[in-house]
């Protein structure tokens, strides 16, 4: 296949942005002022953790609030927007992608509250080792994020893919993690409580990778059409 | 200068075990050109219009969607300077109606039509119906009955006006004439129904009941409807074709069209930016 020519991409990036206008743009910026907030948030409670600070802890799960407020205006816009515009081409994929990623942002906001918790729990105790493949995870995870964000408003879907290999790199890490925290337990039974609460840390930015992915993939499907959910596990089978 | 889809339209589809089929074709429009004296206005549309589904026509005014439409029942030979170019072949049989010697009214036969305003004759609901059956030659009385009763049944109509099928058509609300013209276009067994945008003079009660019907009637006939509304091809059709300045631009599944569309033109016209 020909690769696009410079002038055929501006062209597509042109008829794309000119889509957002108007009540579209209205819904574009609220999606990415959550996005900025999710991200911000699951920022402030890695270095919560990192930091043993639980003030900060306390500051992400207040904050939240404000993200599950926009997850509802988003939504009362999609379903306002839809009953009313009968959107079509990339406006009726914009509708699906936004509901999905109001929710994927959404989630990953209550990552961060359970992160933000644990993190608590965490410092009222004398740290079981140095933190060095969390805090790794996480920035992977934060950069999914702000890469996914990138994408969406860069029109970027080329840069997906990449987004969604992070993701296995995430999985092996907290694989990883698991195996590490499951011996200090057996080792000193003593560690146990500590040790489960870095193991649930460990899943909440697992899953927060997971919801990353989910926007990278929607914001592939709204540029491009293609649907390229569950493709590996479809391709298998 | 946009150009037209130049090859086979009827794209496959999977069965349920996953093998390819192609959906049989009814109508196949081989680069059809037609002129108003030396004004052209459709350029060499191709199109495969597959059976026992309902295929949408849209595109701005003037795009010559209606003009393909009356060329498929040879309205157009009822006025001078008209001119025809390409072939479309209707299947089984593959007959070219636009071939020399084929009778219009014998296509017309095969190719039923409803207009955009309900247009019942100024005759009573059974003799509207009957007409196109007399004109076949059907005279005898019973089987007169048991047709009029199936296409009135077939278009939702006969509970309606069972009781009254002596009094005029134009006592009938506005709904229940075009369910009448639709009744009227059925009841000669055609292959094709071809519907020019058949509920722009309906209220949204009268609309949906015409839209069911068309939707139930491709399990008997092929349905070609153009239309303004994208919701109602949206609804209603399997398929959609978009035409732009006499040329067929797109077409293709109407979910794939409306969602990701293939063509910049169907994608500006779609969304509102023209048209």
């Amino acid at each position: 296949m020909n690769e696009p020519t410079m002038e055929a991409n501006e062209d597509r990036l042109e008829r794309v942005r000119s889509y957002f206008r108007g009540d579209l743009l209205v819904l574009r910026e609220a999606l990415l002022r959550m996005a900025s907030l999710a991200h911000t948030n699951l920022s402030i409670a890695l270095e919560s953790l990192v930091e043993r600070d639980p003030v900060k802890a306390q500051k992400v799960i207040t904050d939240d609030q404000e993200i599950d407020r926009l997850e509802v205006e988003i939504d009362e816009m999609v379903a306002g927007f839809m009953a009313t515009q009968a959107p079509m081409a990339l406006a009726c994929r914009l509708m699906l992608a936004a509901s999905k990623l109001c929710n994927d942002l959404e989630r990953i906001g209550d990552q961060a509250v359970s992160i933000g918790r644990r993190s608590i729990i965490l410092t009222d105790e004398p740290p079981l080792k140095p933190l060095l493949d969390i805090p790794r995870m996480g920035v992977k995870v934060l950069d999914m994020i702000r890469m996914a964000t990138d994408a969406f408003v860069e029109i970027t879907p080329e840069k997906c893919a990449e987004i969604i290999k992070m993701d296995v790199r995430v999985d092996e890490i907290n694989r990883q993690l698991e195996r590490e925290l499951t011996s200090f337990m057996i080792e000193d039974p003593k560690t146990i409580t500590r040790a489960l609460n870095l193991m649930l840390v460990a899943r909440f930015f697992e899953r927060a990778a997971d919801h990353a992915k989910n926007i990278a993939e929607q914001v592939y499907y709204l540029y491009t059409g293609n649907d390229i959910r569950h493709e590996a596990e479809l391709n298998k089978s | 200068m946009v150009n037209p889809i130049p090859a086979a339209q009827v794209s496959s589809e999977k069965d349920i075990a996953g093998v390819e089929v192609k959906p049989e074709v009814k109508v196949e429009i081989q680069n059809l050109s037609f002129f108003y004296g030396k004004n052209q206005v459709l350029r060499n549309v191709s199109l495969d219009v597959p059976a026992y589904q309902v295929t949408a026509m849209i595109g701005p005014s003037g795009c010559g969607k209606t003009t393909l439409l009356r060329c498929l029942n040879r309205m157009h030979d009822l006025y001078p300077g008209n001119r025809y170019e390409g072939s479309v072949r209707i299947y089984p049989g593959g007959t070219d109606i636009l071939g020399p010697g084929m009778d219009p009214i014998r296509v017309r036969m095969r190719f039923g039509m409803v207009f955009q305003k309900p247009n019942p004759f100024p005759k009573s609901i059974y003799e509207n119906v009957a007409y196109g059956l007399r004109l076949q030659g059907m005279n005898k009385r019973r089987d007169l009955d048991e047709r009029v009763e199936k296409a009135l049944r077939e278009s939702a109509l006969w509970d309606e006006v069972k009781s009254r099928l002596h009094q005029l058509a134009h006592n009938l609300s506005g709904g229940q004439q075009q369910r009448l013209c639709i009744a009227r276009a059925i009841a000669t067994d055609p292959d094709v129904v071809l519907f020019d945008e058949p509920t722009s003079a309906l209220d949204p009660i009268a609309t949906s009941k015409i839209e069911e019907l068309i939707v139930e009637m491709k399990r008997r006939v092929t349905v070609i409807i153009v239309t303004h509304n994208l919701q109602q091809a949206g609804r209603i059709s399997d398929r959609t074709a978009f035409m732009y300045l006499g040329e067929l631009i797109e077409f293709g599944e109407t979910n794939r069209m409306f969602t990701n569309p293939a063509k910049p033109q169907t994608e500006d016209y779609i969304s509102g930016r023209f048209g």
